[in-house]
């Protein structure tokens, strides 16, 4: 960590020295939240491992989505059943001696000349991970079956990288008849991060600064994401079925789901806190649009969740009484409507696996833009594979009266405004921030300015983000406030009961000056909490 | 004038076309931009056939392999369907003749087949060859067509013939699935038999296609 200078203070440290810090108040809070909340990223990490319905329901034998449909009506409170992690980092010598022998003829060899010039798409395998190119990826994801078998690979063709994949396997199964379960191995500057998965298994090779835990999140959203296309069940019944299967044969055309989603876990920092960004709007204008979605889906029964969202923000998600939605499964959703422009042509019917609302089965997506002057993507999600021409007749109901009431136009203003940005705070020595509200799962963050918007600047910024939150999480020694003096910035982190606060201020502010901004700007939040936020949860 | 609404599914492998033919017939323009089908897309079109009116509606199918259980909801009562291949994919029609057998096996009522070989543009990289892929439509009672979704030939063509086969198809009544309208009122459903949603109307279409006094002698390519 290149820190000129850094200060700590510990969680449980009395706080004196906040005196001059604003009281406890949480700005965009909200008694009652429609997503899932966490509280910290070690409990999202665990939260993204155990389902939802574990967690949330009470029966974790009955999956969510047969309950709605057997329309149960159990209201007993939810037991915490978390799973502690038996993970460990092992350090084992002949464990480094393969991983050695791994990052040597993958990622690390000596060069060969000859190899720079040849395109990576027709390389035979030996020169495959000798090219230059491929070598400097700066993040590999590779997943495998447990039999060792190719499944995806971010960069080059699964089919040339066999012999990487039987040492990746080759190191899963080694450590495994130790009885241990493999996590993570650092070499060099190079940290492979392993990901156990019922039949799969995930592989980061990673040079970047992210801590084994944010890459075992990444890994934790990729195979999310195989759930959300296949299901638990379907998969887990496959390898049961055939040890030996070839996974890429009905994973065709998700690839670039996953590739998809490694880039924008790359440049979004809603993955990092596990939160969601709402589209700014005028808390009338939002009522109006939730009321609209009421009134004309109140009726529908079995409509699970209506989620209307634009740019990669939510406007606004109506849900089933006593069914939340996970922040995780959100961002799947986002990434689903990200990558497929072929939403755009029409109405869609699909199947989509929530995996933490219910990993295994799927609920039935009516998917559809808006209108063509309207570019809000409306996902109404129903138990009910039977209902399209019902909630096709909805949606157009929903359009015609959101067009008559300026809605569309208000949604449209807003997605065509220049997004805030961290000047017009007013805050002179602040670039940019997070701010996190944890009991509503949601966050807010400005528009990237010089010097953070090119894509090298703004990806090195969530580095620092990235950095920032780890250290305040160590889950040793966890921390409430962190200030930090770096060459090109000075980086101020601040997690409360109720907030998480991520600031990055010029370089040479000092921390009394910055305490004082971080003030200001949670002043400001508060002020603009009703058009940031979304502060109800409405239901059908 | 008689308004026939009838439901058509497109099926054949992925990347054989489906979704720039229907884009093409349905919103008369090509796009580049198209991007695999997820599940499936919901297209309506009307054309006019002498003095009847046919509406369909179209249900465009994800050719993903991960989809493929997911298609019996989608060519469930259907009463067209539009099977296509890649002519320079000799894979895409073997995968389009396991579509038909499925069909044959899992739809009881008779319905309009119509095999399409798509990218006539590609002549040079052509698999299939016209003869083989007309011998096996004419084996199980189709029709043959070949397009270009990218030249924008054939594909009227293709729709055309089928709404000229769906009228026959309920001139016959053989079909209790295929909904007839009354001429005084268009827009009403007719009591609708084995549609299983319930709401037997859709408003919207995307771009009202219409062909005025088609002919119906046209030239048959096929049987
Ligand atoms: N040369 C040529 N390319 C075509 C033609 N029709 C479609 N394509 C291209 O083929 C690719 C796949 O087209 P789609 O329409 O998405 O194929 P699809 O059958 O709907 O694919 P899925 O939705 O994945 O099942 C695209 O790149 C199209 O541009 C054609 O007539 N000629
Ligand atoms: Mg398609």
């Amino acid at each position: 960590m290149a820190s000129k200078g850094v200060c700590e203070e510990k969680k449980d440290a009395d706080n004196n020295e906040e005196s001059d810090v604003v009281p406890d108040f949480e700005p965009g809070a909200s008694l009652e939240s429609m997503l899932v909340t966490t509280d910290s990223f070690e409990e999202l990490e665990q939260e993204m491992d155990s389902s939802f319905d574990e967690r949330q329901m009470k029966e974790s034998t009955t999956s969510t989505i047969s309950e709605i449909q057997e329309e149960l009506n159990d209201t007993t409170v939810p037991e915490d059943s978390s799973s502690e992690q038996d993970d460990k980092i092992i350090e084992n010598d002949e464990v480094e001696e393969i991983a050695s022998q791994l990052s040597e003829t993958s990622l690390t060899s000596n060069e060969d000349a000859n190899a720079a010039a040849t395109p990576v798409g027709s390389l035979p395998e030996e020169d495959y991970w000798q090219n230059p190119e491929w070598k400097e990826r700066k993040k590999h994801v590779f997943i495998l079956s447990a039999a060792g078998k190719p499944i995806y690979s971010r960069y080059g063709t699964e089919d040339k990288l066999v012999t990487i994949f039987g040492v990746m396997q080759a190191l899963v199964s080694f450590v495994q008849t130790n009885q241990d379960t493999i996590r993570s191995i650092h070499t060099g500057n190079s940290k492979f991060v392993f990901l156990i998965k019922g039949p799969i298994i995930l592989v980061s090779v990673s040079r970047t600064t992210e801590s084994v835990s944010q890459l075992v999140l990444q890994l934790t959203y990729v195979y999310n994401q195989v759930v959300s296309v296949l299901t638990s069940s379907q998969l887990n019944r496959i390898y049961e079925q055939r040890r030996n299967y070839d996974l890429r044969r009905l994973l065709a055309g998700a690839e670039r789901l996953i590739d998809h989603l490694l880039n924008f876990m790359e440049r979004e920092p809603a993955f990092l806190l596990g939160a969601v960004k709402c589209l700014p709007l005028t808390p009338s204008v939002r009522d109006s649009i939730t009321q609209t979605i009421v009134q004309t889906c109140g009726k529908i029964k079995n409509l699970v969740f209506a989620i209307l969202l634009a740019k990669s923000q939510l406007i606004t998600l109506v849900r089933m009484k006593k069914y939340f939605i996970h922040p995780a499964d959100l961002h799947l959703i986002f990434n689903l409507v990200n990558s497929s422009e072929s939403f755009k042509a029409s109405e869609s019917w699909t199947p989509i696996c929530l995996p933490k609302f219910d990993s295994s089965g799927f609920l039935y997506g009516h998917v559809s833009y808006l209108s063509d002057d309207c570019q809000a993507c409306l996902l109404l999600l129903t138990v009910d594979r039977d209902v399209f021409f019902t909630l096709s007749e909805a949606k157009q109901k929903i359009v015609e009266k959101l067009r008559r009431s300026n809605c569309l136009e208000a949604i449209n203003e807003s997605v065509n405004r220049p997004s805030y940005t961290a000047s017009q705070v007013g805050v002179p020595e602040m670039r940019h921030f997070l701010y996190k509200c944890k009991s509503t799962a949601q966050f807010w963050s400005p528009a990237l300015e010089p010097p953070y918007h090119t894509t090298e600047e703004s990806q090195r910024l969530l580095g620092l983000y990235q950095a920032l939150h780890h250290h305040l999480h160590a889950a040793s020694r966890p921390l409430k406030l962190l200030h930090q003096q770096l060459d090109k910035e000075t980086m101020l982190g601040w997690v409360t009961s109720g907030f998480e606060l991520y600031v990055t201020f010029e370089p040479l502010i000092t921390k009394h000056s910055a305490i004082n901004a971080v003030n200001k700007l949670l002043r400001w939040i508060k002020k603009e909490e009703d058009r940031l936020f979304i502060l109800n949860a409405p239901t059908f | 004038m008689r308004t026939i609404e009838a439901k058509v599914v497109v099926l054949g492998a992925q990347g054989v076309g489906k979704t720039s033919m229907v884009v093409r017939y349905v919103g008369k323009m090509f796009s580049h931009h198209i991007s695999p089908t997820i599940g499936a897309s919901f297209f309506t079109c009307r054309l006019n056939v002498e003095d009847t009116r046919v509406k369909l509606q179209v249900w465009d199918t994800a050719g993903q392999e991960r989809f493929r259980s997911m298609a019996p909801m989608y060519y469930r009562n259907a009463n067209a369907a539009l099977i296509v291949f890649d002519i320079t994919q000799y894979e895409t029609f073997d995968a389009m003749k396991t579509w038909v057998k499925e069909l044959q096996r899992n739809v009881l009522e008779p319905m309009v087949l119509s095999v399409v070989g798509n990218k006539t543009d590609l002549e040079s990289r052509r698999q299939v060859t016209r003869e083989e892929a007309l011998q096996y439509a004419a084996s199980i009672g189709g029709n043959y067509f070949e397009s270009s979704a990218v030249n924008d030939e054939g594909i009227e063509d293709v729709f055309l013939n089928t709404a000229i086969g769906l009228i026959r198809l309920a001139q016959d009544s053989l079909c209790s699935s295929l909904r007839i309208y009354d001429l005084s009122d268009p827009m009403s459903p007719v009591s609708s038999v084995g549609n299983e949603s319930g709401v037997g109307q859709n408003h919207h279409s995307l771009q009202m296609t219409s062909v005025e006094h088609a002919e119906v002698e046209r030239p048959r390519l096929c049987c």
